[in-house]
C-alpha cells in the first residue's frame, strides 16, 4: 500500500520521536512505580523544561545539548521540592486527591507560561537545525538522530543508576514494599522526593533533546500527557523495559498513522490504543496480572 | 438451604479451595472453622458471588446460583459480611444500615425507619446519627452485622464477626446472633473464637488448605485428630495424647 | 424540606433579577455563574455522589453542543427542538464511555485518564470531519426571536439557564433522599459492600454517568445558543472538563449547593482578579489552579463543608 521509500523514513522518524517519548515515559514510570501516583502534571512540567531550554538558548546562547547538566539538575531540584512540599502534603494519600493536585499544578504551570511568555510558539535555531543525516537512503534531520541516541543514553544511565546505586536500591525497596522499607530505616519521604526529582530530571534531559527538532508553547504539555500515559500503560505500569519498548511503538504508530490518516487524525491511533489497553489489557505488555 | 458441591478455585497455580462440599440446613447456626489461610473467606466469596469457582456448583434454596453476581445472590436472600469491615465511611450509622433496608423498601423514609429498628436489635441505637468512621472496632462489627441484617436475608454469611472483640464484647454479641437464628434466619459463620463456635453453632465444618477435613457437632470436631493437626501441625494430635498420658502417669 | 425551600428561594430570587437589574454586564455574570453551576452539577452527580472522577466531561458537553449546532446548520431544525437531541446525544456518549469503562472495572485514576482520552478522540474527530465543520467549527445562524432560542436581551438566556440549573438542583436534591441516591453514594463509599447489600453496581454507575452526561449535553446546547459558535477546542478541550470539576470541589462535593457555591466563588475570584490585574491571559486560571490545590489540601469538603462546620445544627 505504501511504498517503502515513504514508509521507511516514517518509521525511522517514529523511532527517533519514540526514543524521546520513552525518556519522558520513563520519568512517569518511575514516579508511578515508586509513589503510585499518576502525575498528571508531567506534560506541563515538560513544557516548563522546554521553556527552560529555550530561554537558556535565546537569552544566554547556550546550546541545548550543552544545557543538559543544568536542565537535569534544575528539574531534579524542582521535582524534589514539589513532591516534598506540595504534592506529598496535599495528597493525604488518596488517589483522587493526587489527581486533582497534579491537575491544579498543570493549571498553574500552563497559565503561568501563558501569562509570562504569551501563547506564541517558540523555536530555537542551532547550526545543525536544518542538517540531515542519511540512514540507509532515508534523510533524517540531525537533531532527531541526536535525540535518538541521547535519549537511549539517558535511559541507560537511569537504568544503571536504579539497579546499581544505593539510592536506586532504596527506591526499588520503597516501590515494592513501603511499610517494610520504613521499618528497615529508609527515609521514605526522602525517597519519594528523590524519585519525583529523578522523574523530572528525565524531563529536563528530554527537553534538551526535544526542542531542537520541535517547538514550545504553553499548551504543548497537553499533547504529551496522554502520549506519556499511553506508553506507560502500554508497557505495563512500573516496567522500565515496557516504557522503552512502548515509547518506540507509540512513536512509530504516530508517525505511520500520520502518514496514513494525516497529521491531526493520525494522533487518534494513540488514544484508541490507550483506551483499548486500559479496557482489555490493563497490565500492558510487561505488567503482571494482579 | 445452602449446598456447595465440589467447589474448587485456584489463584495462579495455588488451589485455594479444593473440591469442597458442604451443606447448611435451614434454621441453624453452622460454623466454618480452620486455620488462617485455609480458604474460608475464599469459600465465602464463591458462595456469595464475589468469586467464580473453577469447578463445582452452589445451590441456594434449591436453585443453582453458581457464578451469579453478588447483588443477585443478595436479592435471592443470601447476604454476607466482610472480615475486614468496610462501612460507608462518610455516612451515618442509620444511613449505612438503610442501604441494606432499601433492598426491600423503595421509600427512603421506610428504609430509614427500618434501619433504626435493626440498629436497636444489634445494640447500636445510641450511635444512629454518628458517622460510621467514628465508631470503635466493636461497633463497626455490629454495623456490618446490622447492614446485612437489614437486607432481611434467609441466609446470613458472617465472616469473623467476632474477630478483634474482647471476651466481654463476644459475650454481648453472641445472644444477638442467637436471636437472629431464632427469628428464622439461617446463619453460616466463619469463626476463630472457639468459645463462640462451641456455644453458638450446632454444626461445624473444618477447612484446611482448601479442603474440608471434618464436620460434625462442634464438640466432636474439636476432638478429631485431623482438626487438631490442622491447627497445631502434623503429629500434634499424637504429641498431645502422649503428653496427656504422661501427665496422668 | 429545608433544602427544597432554599432551592426555590434562590431560583426565585434569580428569576426576579431582570426586573431590577438591566445591566448587561451583571446579567452576563449571573448567566455565566449559572452556566458554570450547571456544568458543575453534572460533574457532581457522577463524582460527588457517585465517586467517579471524570477528567473528560467535555466529551458529553461537546457532543451536545455539536448535535445542536449541526442540526441547526445542516438541517435547519428549530433550536429549541435541538435541546432534547443535545441531551440525548450527550447521554448516549455517556452510556458508551460508561458501559466500556465500568464493564471493564476502571476506577480512580484510570477512569479519569480514560475519560480524558475519549474527550481527546472526539476533539480530533471533530477537527477532521466535515459534519462538524472541521477545525473551523460551526457558526449558528443568527436569528432574533425567542422562538428560535435566541434573545435580544440577556433576560431570556437567564431564564433558560436558570431552568436548566433548577433541574440540576432538583436532581441533586432527589439524589439526597431517594433509594437510587442511597445506592449511588454506597457505591461511591464502598463498591464491594454495596454489592453485598444487593446494589447492582454496574447499573447504578451507568445510570449516573448517563444522567451526568445528559446534563452536560444540555450545557453544550446552551453554550451554542449563547455564543452562537462552536469549534473542536471549545467543545472538547480541557477547559470545559476543568470548569466542570472546579465548582463542585471548591463548593463541596456531593452536596446540592456545592456547585453553585463553587461557581459563584470562582466567578467572584475571577472578577476580582480582573479588576486588580486587568484582562491578562492566564492569571485567573493560575489562581484557580492554586485554589484547587488549596482546597484539596486544606478544605476537602469545600466551602459548603466549611459553612456546615461553622454553623452547628444546620443540615
Amino acid at each position: 500500500m505504501l511504498e517503502l521509500s515513504i514508509l521507511f523514513p516514517s518509521i525511522l522518524n517514529g523511532l527517533t520521536s519514540g526514543a524521546v517519548y520513552a525518556l519522558i515515559a520513563l520519568g512517569l514510570t518511575l514516579i508511578y512505580g515508586v509513589l503510585h501516583i499518576i502525575n498528571f502534571a508531567h506534560g506541563a512540567l515538560l513544557m516548563i523544561a522546554l521553556y527552560g531550554v529555550f530561554f537558556l538558548n535565546a537569552r544566554l546562547g547556550v546550546d541545548p545539548y550543552a544545557a543538559l547538566p543544568v536542565m537535569v539538575l534544575a528539574m531534579f531540584a524542582l521535582g524534589y521540592v514539589l513532591q516534598r512540599f506540595v504534592i506529598g502534603r496535599a495528597g493525604h494519600g488518596k488517589d483522587e486527591n493526587i489527581l486533582l493536585v497534579t491537575l491544579g499544578l498543570t493549571l498553574i504551570l500552563e497559565n503561568f507560561a501563558l501569562y509570562a511568555w504569551r501563547s506564541d510558539t517558540r523555536t530555537i535555531e542551532t547550526p545543525y537545525t536544518f542538517s540531515t543525516v542519511a540512514i540507509a537512503g532515508a534523510m533524517i534531520s540531525t537533531p532527531k538522530v541526536v535525540a535518538f541516541f541521547g535519549a537511549l543514553a539517558a535511559t541507560a544511565i537511569l537504568l544503571a543508576f536504579i539497579t546499581r546505586s544505593d539510592l536506586g536500591r532504596a527506591i526499588r525497596a520503597v516501590a515494592k514494599e513501603r511499610q517494610g522499607a520504613k521499618l528497615v530505616g529508609i527515609d521514605v519521604e526522602h525517597v519519594f522526593a528523590m524519585s519525583f526529582g529523578i522523574g523530572l530530571a528525565c524531563l529536563g534531559a528530554a527537553a534538551c533533546f526535544l526542542l531542537p527538532a520541535y517547538y514550545v508553547n504553553p499548551q504543548v504539555g497537553n499533547g504529551f500527557v496522554l502520549i506519556a500515559f499511553t506508553i506507560v500503560v502500554l508497557g505495563g505500569m512500573g516496567s522500565f523495559a515496557g516504557a522503552l519498548l512502548g515509547g518506540f511503538i507509540i512513536g512509530v504508530v504516530e508517525s505511520v498513522g500520520g502518514l496514513w490518516l494525516g497529521e491531526s487524525l493520525g494522533q487518534i491511533g494513540i488514544f484508541v490504543i490507550f483506551i483499548a489497553i486500559l479496557l482489555f489489557r490493563p497490565q500492558g505488555i510487561f505488567g503482571a496480572r494482579t | 438451604m445452602l449446598e456447595a458441591r465440589h467447589v474448587s478455585i485456584s489463584f495462579g497455580g495455588l488451589k485455594a479451595v479444593d473440591d469442597a462440599s458442604l451443606v447448611v440446613p435451614p434454621g441453624t447456626i453452622t460454623s466454618l472453622i480452620g486455620p488462617n489461610g485455609a480458604g474460608k473467606s475464599t469459600l465465602f466469596g464463591i458462595l456469595s458471588g464475589f468469586l467464580k469457582p473453577d469447578a463445582g456448583s452452589v445451590r441456594f434454596l434449591g436453585r443453582d446460583v453458581t457464578g451469579l453476581p453478588p447483588h443477585r445472590i443478595c436479592r435471592l436472600g443470601m447476604t454476607r459480611t466482610f472480615q475486614i469491615v468496610q462501612p460507608f465511611a462518610g455516612q451515618t450509622v442509620r444511613e449505612n444500615i438503610a442501604v441494606g433496608s432499601h433492598l426491600h423498601r423503595p421509600q427512603r423514609r421506610a428504609a430509614l425507619a427500618h434501619a433504626e429498628s435493626v440498629a436497636l436489635r444489634v445494640g447500636l441505637a445510641g450511635h444512629l446519627d454518628k458517622p460510621a468512621q467514628d465508631l470503635t472496632i466493636a461497633a463497626r462489627k455490629r454495623l456490618e452485622l446490622a447492614r446485612a441484617l437489614a437486607t432481611e436475608p434467609r441466609l446470613l454469611l458472617l465472616d469473623e464477626v467476632l474477630a478483634g472483640l474482647n471476651p466481654q464484647e463476644v459475650l454481648e454479641v453472641s445472644p444477638v446472633i442467637r436471636s437472629i437464628r431464632d427469628s428464622g434466619v439461617t446463619v453460616l459463620m466463619i469463626e476463630h473464637v472457639m468459645q463462640a463456635v462451641m456455644n453458638l453453632s450446632e454444626h461445624t465444618w473444618v477447612l484446611n488448605n482448601g479442603q474440608l477435613v471434618a464436620e460434625g457437632k462442634p464438640a466432636d470436631v474439636m476432638r478429631d485428630s485431623r482438626v487438631v493437626e490442622a491447627y497445631l501441625g502434623h503429629g500434634a494430635a499424637e504429641r498431645l495424647r502422649a503428653a496427656g498420658k504422661q501427665a496422668h502417669a | 424540606m429545608k433544602t427544597l425551600y432554599t432551592i426555590l428561594v434562590v431560583c426565585g430570587a434569580v428569576a426576579l433579577l431582570p426586573a431590577f437589574v438591566s445591566s448587561g454586564f451583571v446579567l452576563n455574570l449571573v448567566i455565566m455563574t449559572l452556566y458554570a453551576t450547571l456544568l458543575g452539577q453534572a460533574w457532581n452527580i457522577l463524582a460527588g455522589f457517585g465517586g467517579q472522577y471524570s477528567f473528560g466531561h467535555a466529551a458529553f458537553f461537546g457532543t451536545g453542543a455539536y448535535a445542536s449546532a449541526a442540526l441547526q446548520v445542516h438541517f435547519g431544525v428549530n433550536a429549541w427542538l435541538c435541546l432534547p437531541f443535545a441531551i440525548a446525544a450527550g447521554a448516549a456518549v455517556g452510556a458508551l464511555v460508561g458501559a466500556l469503562s465500568f464493564r471493564y472495572g476502571l476506577r480512580g485514576s484510570y477512569f479519569a485518564l480514560v475519560t480524558l482520552a475519549f474527550a481527546e478522540v472526539f476533539r480530533i474527530l471533530a477537527n477532521s470531519v466535515k459534519f462538524t465543520g472541521g477545525g473551523v467549527g460551526l457558526l449558528v445562524p443568527l436569528k432574533s426571536s425567542a422562538l428560535d432560542f435566541q434573545f435580544q436581551g440577556k433576560a431570556g438566556f437567564l431564564y433558560v439557564i436558570l431552568a436548566l440549573t433548577l433541574a440540576g438542583f432538583l436532581l441533586s436534591w432527589w439524589l439526597e433522599r431517594s433509594r437510587y441516591g442511597a445506592w449511588l453514594t454506597a457505591v461511591r463509599d464502598n463498591e464491594d459492600s454495596a454489592a453485598a447489600l444487593g446494589v447492582d453496581v454496574f447499573r447504578v454507575k451507568l445510570q449516573a454517568i448517563v444522567i451526568s452526561a445528559g446534563l452536560m449535553g444540555a450545557g453544550g446546547a446552551f453554550y451554542v445558543q449563547y455564543f452562537q459558535y462552536i469549534d473542536p477546542h471549545l467543545a472538547y478541550g480541557p477547559a470545559v472538563s476543568v470548569e466542570a470539576l472546579l465548582g463542585p470541589i471548591v463548593g463541596g462535593l456531593g452536596t446540592v449547593f456545592g456547585p453553585l457555591l463553587g461557581a459563584a466563588a470562582l466567578q467572584l475570584l475571577g472578577e476580582l482578579t480582573r479588576n486588580l490585574m486587568g484582562d491578562v491571559p492566564g492569571v485567573s486560571l493560575m489562581i484557580y489552579g492554586a485554589v484547587l490545590i488549596a482546597m484539596v489540601t486544606f478544605l476537602p469538603r469545600g466551602i459548603g463543608g466549611l459553612l456546615r462546620r461553622l454553623t452547628p445544627g444546620a443540615a
